[in-house]
């Protein structure tokens, strides 16, 4: 059979059949900027930012929507194709609210980098431009509306990442906008809030409001870190400042969620925070807890474990491990009851 | 699970039986429902219409505690109407014989009688799932929390077995583990009958492997106690200290009032925390622990994927990682253990005698991490188990099964069924949720969901405060009036101590796993004056 073949700025390049030619280029590693496409979703063509000259074709063609046919010519850095991208940021811009200096976006967003290579010399936002108010009667999410590019990954995420299906498009033309239901605040949606919408919004239209003001992108270090809730064990980024969690992101490659989190996963970290923490080992006497050391607590426990060893057997002795902490811990719990004090009594809420 | 997360999004069949996966494992259900809209066919099985639902073919509204019933019907169908795969029965399985007599014994019509399914369903649901290859049949707690809990998993596997679907990607018996950890701690054998690697305690050779591993003359050899027996010996003195760590016993046991008499009984209680909780009350000593993100160490999800988790910052105060507290107590017991960090106790004594882990070292988990068995440092890692139907301890066992009904069920006195679970925006007992900032002003107390009908009947408006009792106690909660829930069942969680689901339900075990039933107890409801 012969091989698929198709014309990248004049370079024979291989391509499988059905791949669009943002993922025929992607595959050679060759690059091509995007701002509304997002993997594994159906795409909306929406920004054109992508867009090629193709031989025949009349008008630019989205790279990100366009299967690659056999022998099919392209050029991705023509005049024609660098004037027609660089406008496209241009009226972006000018569609919003885009005032860096004070968007929690600066320094994570796809448009700031876009200006930026592309060269933009002046911002011209439209002062009299009326925009919908601001959503945040809600814990985790604010929807600034300023802001919005269109670009539709919010609602491909929520619909077709996560399925939740909590919004979509509303209203016509210019007046367009991302709508939930009853184009009400997400408290009155069907919104679960995973966060996924943010996580995929390229600017400052949707952010994490537990985040706001805490740090800059470019502050921050990320850990990779296992979700310490359910059992799907989710791929998750720790954003650290100071060593201190600033946010939760997904590792957008790591197996098993790909990119996903819920609610929890992404919005429950703070716990270890708490005031509340217990600080220091507690003994109870004539009835109350009292502070202790280390030394003091270690010794009394393992002084008491001989002493009903010796009095009643190993037996006597029961140990539930905990089925949120780590591999390692459970295995050292096992280990002390089999080991050390000479029992099988060691279980863990195995069923649960 | 026998299978991966990432087949959930490929499958082309999907069995979901006593799983309300979009709130208990949400990044699991997002998966699934990808498949669902890329055209893949679901039923689900489940007493509730959950959100699931909405995306479904088909929804079984089947009976709390019928599951055995329902799924013999299902089999009896497949196997009157010569539906089922007889090439795989033949070739990868025993016990056919058997298991056709039993089901023969429950035809659609007695399987409906039992389940609330009607007969033209029940065979609906055979056809459906013998018309695609491989089926992928996923459960949760809805099957293992019942007196018949094993039979339940049991029946779950006869019927994947007698579908030809064990051993393909997209197909398998899935469990969704409930907790981050439970299949890890599984693993490491914080069990009472196993080593770590599932090597029997009861084994000779098991147990001078591990003897001469840890140093020691000898292990006990008689299987241990489990949590409800440990409990129950606080109060009759069999158990005379009892060590507890992480969890939070009196809040998440069936019957609080009874298990907090029991641990207010006991001679000494260690509890080893991050917090204060209701169990720690009960303590005689409480030592302070690291937290997630506050050492290093790996999680095992319930896909057999051995993840790392990683240190962030210093646990507050003077917390310890937990290992390290076990390690001091070891030593003051005359046992001195080498191992010095998290990576030294799995790379030196975990893949070292646990042979399906022995090819994972920290070293090759520093991306995706690797799902187990995993028996060289050469080897991938396992996607899927008993490729082909070659099951790993020769032929798929098909086991007759009888139904039974919940150990307690429905009277004139307590004539509802209480079934419990989670919630989205909770996990178990709040003890990390509630401490984080938000999750409380979206779920802040606990509910009783009703059904419209029984709304209605007993005059109860939605949102207004009722008493909920079964013989084991009384909660007063606010009422969910909601279409999710049938008519004759009330449908709480565990998530706050003031109307803690716990109070009411029943301290009645599987006998093998001595799971308590907690998807099933009788109560009556009761408008407030
Ligand atoms: S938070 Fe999740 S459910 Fe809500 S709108 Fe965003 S993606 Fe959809
Ligand atoms: S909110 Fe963000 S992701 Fe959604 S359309 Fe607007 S810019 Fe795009
Ligand atoms: S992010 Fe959600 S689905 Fe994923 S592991 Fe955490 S709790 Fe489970
Ligand atoms: S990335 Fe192709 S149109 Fe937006």
């Amino acid at each position: 059979m012969k091989k698929a073949i198709f014309l990248l700025n004049g370079k024979e390049t291989p391509y499988r059949p059905g791949q669009t030619l943002l993922e025929a280029t992607q595959a050679i590693g060759f690059h091509i900027p995007t701002l509304c496409h997002l993997k594994e979703t159906t795409p909306t063509g929406a920004c054109r930012i992508c867009l090629v000259e193709i031989t025949g074709a009349r008008s630019l063609m989205a790279a990100c929507s366009t299967p690659v046919a056999e022998g099919m010519e392209v050029f991705t850095e023509t005049e024609r194709v660098h004037n027609t991208r660089k406008l496209n940021v241009e009226l972006l811009l000018a569609s919003g609210k885009h005032d860096c200096l004070i968007c929690e976006a600066s320094g994570d967003c796809r448009l700031q980098e876009l200006a930026y290579y592309y060269g933009i010399k002046e911002l011209k936002f439209s002062q009299d431009e009326k925009f919908y108010p601001t959503d945040d009667e809600n814990p985790f999410i604010i929807r600034d509306f300023s802001r919005c590019i269109r670009c539709g990954r919010c609602i491909q995420a929520c619909n077709e990442l996560v399925v939740n299906r909590a919004i979509s498009y509303g209203y016509r033309g210019k007046d367009s906008k991302v709508v939930t239901g009853g184009d009400g605040p997400y408290t009155d949606s069907e919104c679960v809030f995973c966060g996924q919408c943010v996580e995929v919004c390229p600017v400052g239209a949707l952010t994490e409001k537990k985040a706001k003001g805490r740090a800059r992108a470019w502050e921050t270090n990320k850990i990779r870190t296992t979700c310490p809730y359910c059992g799907v064990g989710c791929q998750q980024w720790l954003h650290v400042k100071d060593g201190k969690i600033t946010k939760v992101t997904a590792v957008e490659d790591g197996e098993p969620n790909m990119g996903r989190l819920c609610v929890k996963g992404r919005f429950g970290y703070d716990f270890i925070y708490s005031e509340e923490r217990l600080k220091t080992p507690l003994i109870r006497e004539n009835g109350n807890l009292r502070e202790a050391s280390w030394d003091e607590a270690l010794d009394l426990v393992a002084g008491k474990f001989k002493e009903i060893i010796a009095a009643h057997g190993p037996d006597a002795i029961a140990g539930v491990s905990c089925a949120r902490s780590i591999n390692e811990d459970s295995y050292q719990m096992q280990k002390l009851f089999r080991a050390v004090i000479g029992t099988n009594n060691i279980d863990h809420c195995a069923r649960t | 699970m026998t299978n991966s997360f990432a087949d959930f999004a490929k499958a082309k069949m999907i069995f979901v039986i006593g799983s309300n996966m979009t709130e208990a494992h949400p990044v699991a259900a997002s998966l699934l429902k990808m498949a669902v809209i890329g055209g893949a066919e679901l039923i689900v099985v489940d007493p509730r219409r959950t959100s699931l639902v909405d995306l479904a073919n088909l929804h079984v509204p089947i009976k709390v505690g019928s599951d055995v019933a329902f799924l013999n019907g299902v089999m009896n169908v497949l196997i009157t109407e010569d539906l089922y795969d007889k090439k795989y029965v033949e070739s990868c399985t025993m016990g056919f014989e058997e298991l056709k007599k039993k089901v023969l014994e429950y035809p659609p019509e007695r399987a409906a009688a039992i389940s609330g399914v009607s007969a033209e369903m029940i065979r609906d649901v055979a056809r459906r799932l013998a018309a695609v290859h491989p089926a992928m049949l996923m459960y949760t707690l809805g099957i293992t929390e019942h007196i018949c809990g094993v039979n339940n998993v049991m029946s779950c596997a006869n019927l994947q077995m007698l579908l030809g679907n064990v051993g393909f990607e997209c197909g398998g018996v899935n469990p969704l583990r409930g907790q981050n950890n439970v299949q890890g701690a599984c693993d490491m054998g914080a069990l009472p009958n196993v080593f770590p690697g599932y090597q029997r305690v009861d084994n000779p050779q098991a147990r001078e492997k591990f003897a001469a591993a840890w140093k020691v003359e000898k292990l006990p050899e008689k299987p241990g106690i489990m949590i409800p027996q440990m409990i129950e010996g606080l109060l009759d003195g069999k158990v005379k200290a009892f060590y507890v760590f992480g969890e939070n016993l009196a809040n998440t046991e069936p019957d609080i009032r009874h298990v907090e008499h029991c641990l207010s009984s006991a001679e000494f209680l260690v509890c080893q925390d991050i917090f204060p909780t209701e169990t720690t009350r009960f303590a005689h000593v409480i030592l302070p622990a690291a937290a997630w993100s506050e050492n290093d160490g790996t999680f095992s999800s319930s896909e057999r994927r051995v993840n790392r988790v990683r240190t962030v910052s210093a646990p507050p105060g003077e917390a310890r990682p937990n290992w390290w507290i076990f390690k001091e107590i070891a030593k003051r017991m005359g046992h001195e253990w080498e191992a010095n960090s998290a990576q030294e106790i799995w790379d030196n004594e975990v893949s070292q005698y646990a042979p399906s882990m022995a090819g994972i070292k920290y070293a090759r988990l520093e991306k995706n991490g690797l799902q187990w068995p995993v028996p060289s440092l050469e080897h991938e890692g396992t996607s899927f188990l008993h490729k082909e139907g070659c099951f790993t301890c020769g032929l798929g066992v098909l086991a007759p099964i009888d139904w039974i009904p919940p150990a307690e069920v429905p009277d004139a006195d307590y004539p509802l069924v209480l079934s419990t679970g989670r919630r989205l925006y909770h996990y178990h007992t709040r003890t990390q949720t509630g401490r984080s900032q938000g999750l409380n002003e979206l779920l802040g107390e606990e509910t009783a969901d009703i059904s419209e009908a029984d709304a209605e009947k007993y005059g109860i408006e939605h949102g207004e405060m009722i008493a909920v009792k079964s013989r084991r106690g009384r909660v007063v909660v606010k009422a969910n009036v909601t279409r999710q829930v049938p008519e004759g069942l009330v449908w709480m969680a565990f998530h706050f101590r003031e109307g803690c689901a716990n109070w009411l339900t029943n301290p009645a075990y599987d006998p093998i796993t001595q799971t308590a039933e907690y998807k099933a107890c009788a109560v009556a409801i009761e408008k407030l004056a």
